[in-house]
């Protein structure tokens, strides 16, 4: 095998469909053949309303739910239940109430090495509650805890069993704007510093702008499917209070927003020549011409 | 003007009950001389108290003397009919915590079962709703006949009537666990053993508990009548015992014992309780 650095499918989603049985028979089909990729230490996002099917994605990704039809591979073999190895981060901290932060933590790093002593499991975690910023906190109890301070909790714990990728659903949409931005950039250097391969559901355009190198597409659902693949135009060395001065921000977030406004809707209706499930189309908004549909839809 | 609310409360209390020993002591002062027109039959099978005039209702000063009697001298034993109320407190207590602690081996691990499978909920669901409204002391007859021995049959007793609410509670606390946190646990691969004892046990806890609280509750309450059927030792006997005896005197004192001592044990479960409950 080659250099897993240089696979472009180090997770791949293969043609997979969820399907619930309808209260008054028959099914619901929440997306049918859905195909992306991801390369190791990519940062994605996905965007699209609620009822897509983007938490589901994630779900079989974690390995908490599994498709009806096709696979999700990680780093070339198929995903058959939770692992290790994919980390999750929940949308609610879903901290362990009657732990304290560093019971939280090292309850995820006993579980990784179950053959360590304890003083090495709790040093472990200790280290990475250090890294998230909460060094003095740890003998709190959750409720103890302001809502950002536990969702750096539930990094720390995600972090702490040094996973092959971080599943993030919606982490910071229960938070305040101020907070969000400070746990966003705290995300952003870890991913980068470590390399961490990190899938993101998101509902909020400029955190998708901020931290992700690609942005997934879904239109609504049901039989929601991927429209496109958006890559940031944005340097990989951005700064979040500076972004809105690059000259394609602009650009892309009003792509992304056409998209969650308009097409997201009407983009099943009309499906645009050429358009192949297997390869999405691959957009790169720009301040000087963008190869995105854009301008007609919006008037 | 600063006097503690818990200081307010308890002077409120001690108010309370002087008001009540007061009314009580009032209320058993007595008639005005012997009474006349008693036949003379009836009151030579009365004795003193009627005759006198004086009521059969001992006052509060009565039942102070005698509960300072069996304090000093708890654990005497002269023949079955003249144990020391310490003796019969204890032979209660223990078929109590024994009936009891059999019911916890079964309700807990049981309620898990129940509380984890919906089948199982839904199979055992008819049996338990129709032993449940059952009077505990219903059972005593076949108890007595199938087990033969009436000790035993006491303890059954209390067995099938705490069971029920530690099972339902403990059913209720595991179907009740948040989805998070199991999902928590799965993620990180831990195994269904150890999910059970790291993320169920305690997640539902607090409700076990309530459930084992509810049981020794119950489990006292029936002691008593379970022993005035079966007889021999236990406070229960005891209270029927000097009921026979007409000695109101001690029946209070024993009204009085039960009650404190079913105290003890609820506030007991409740330290426990409070010990497991988590912030949410």
């Amino acid at each position: 095998m080659q250099d897993l650095s240089a696979n472009p499918k180090f997770i791949s989603i293969e043609g997979i469909s969820r399907r619930y049985p309808k209260s008054g028979g028959g099914t619901t089909t929440i997306f049918e053949d859905l195909w992306f990729s991801m390369r190791k230490g990519e940062f994605a996002c996905v965007i699209g309303h609620s009822g897509c099917g983007k938490t589901t994605v994630l779900n079989i990704l974690n390995g908490l739910d599994a498709p009806d039809d096709g696979a999700a591979i990680v780093d070339g073999r198929a995903i058959e239940g939770p692992s290790l190895d994919r980390a999750v981060i929940f949308q609610g901290h879903s901290l362990l109430p009657w732990r304290t932060v560093l019971g939280n933590v090292a309850y995820a790093v006993a579980a990784r090495h179950r053959d360590w002593p304890r003083a090495k499991v709790q040093a472990h975690a200790m280290a990475f509650i250090e890294k998230v910023g909460l060094k003095g906190s740890e003998l709190k109890k959750p409720s103890e805890l302001s809502g950002g301070m536990k969702q750096r909790v539930g990094i720390a714990r995600a972090l702490s069993i040094e996973p092959k990728m971080m599943l993030m659903d919606e982490p910071f949409s229960a938070l305040d704007a101020l907070t969000r931005g400070t746990l966003q950039d705290e995300v952003r250097r870890i991913c980068l510093e470590t390399g961490q391969t990190a899938f993101m559901i998101t509902h909020d355009v400029d955190e998708a702008i901020y931290l992700a190198d690609r942005i997934v597409l879904m239109t609504n659902g049901p039989q929601a499917m991927v429209a496109e693949i958006v890559e940031n135009p944005l340097p990989r060395n951005r700064v979040r209070t500076e972004i809105h001065h690059h000259p394609d921000y602009y650009a892309i977030r009003n792509h992304l927003i056409d998209f969650l406004v308009f097409r997201s809707k009407t983009f099943k209706d009309a499906i645009p020549a050429g358009y192949d499930r297997r390869h999405p189309p691959v957009v790169r908004p720009a301040a000087s011409g963008s190869t995105a549909p854009s301008g007609s839809r919006a008037a | 003007m600063t006097i503690s609310p818990n200081l307010r409360a308890s002077v409120l209390s001690l108010t309370i009950l002087l008001v009540f020993l007061a009314a009580w002591q009032i209320a058993t002062l007595g008639g005005s001389g012997p009474a006349s027109n008693i036949d003379p039959e009836y009151a030579k099978l009365m004795g003193q108290q009627v005759t006198q005039g004086k009521s059969a209702m001992p006052g509060p000063l009565d039942v102070a003397k005698t509960i300072w009697g069996h304090l000093k001298d708890p654990f005497y034993d002269k023949g079955p009919n003249d144990k020391g109320l310490g003796i019969q407190l204890a032979y209660s207590l223990g078929r109590v915590l024994l009936g009891y602690a059999l019911a916890v081996l079964l309700a807990i691990p049981l309620g898990f079962l129940i509380g984890m499978s919906p089948l199982i909920s839904k199979a055992l669901d008819p049996f338990i709703q129709v032993l449940k409204p059952i009077s505990p002391l219903a059972w005593m007859p076949l108890a007595l006949y199938t087990i033969k021995d009436s000790g035993i049959s006491a303890i059954f007793v209390i067995f099938i009537c705490s069971v029920w609410p530690m099972l339902l509670n403990t059913a209720f606390g595991v179907s009740a666990v948040r989805k998070e946190w199991l999902n928590v646990a799965r993620t990180l691969e831990v195994g269904p053993v150890r999910r059970a004892f790291t993320v169920i046990l305690p997640a539902a806890a607090p409700t076990i508990l309530t459930g084992m609280r509810i049981s020794i509750g119950i489990a006292w309450l029936v002691i008593v009548a379970a022993e005035m059927l079966v007889g021999g030792t236990g406070i229960g006997y005891f209270v029927w015992n000097e009921w026979n005896n007409l000695s109101i005197t001690n029946v209070i004192v024993a009204i009085f014992v039960i009650g404190v001592m079913g105290m003890l044990l609820d506030q007991t479960l409740a330290r426990f309780q409070r010990a497991v409950t988590y912030p949410d």
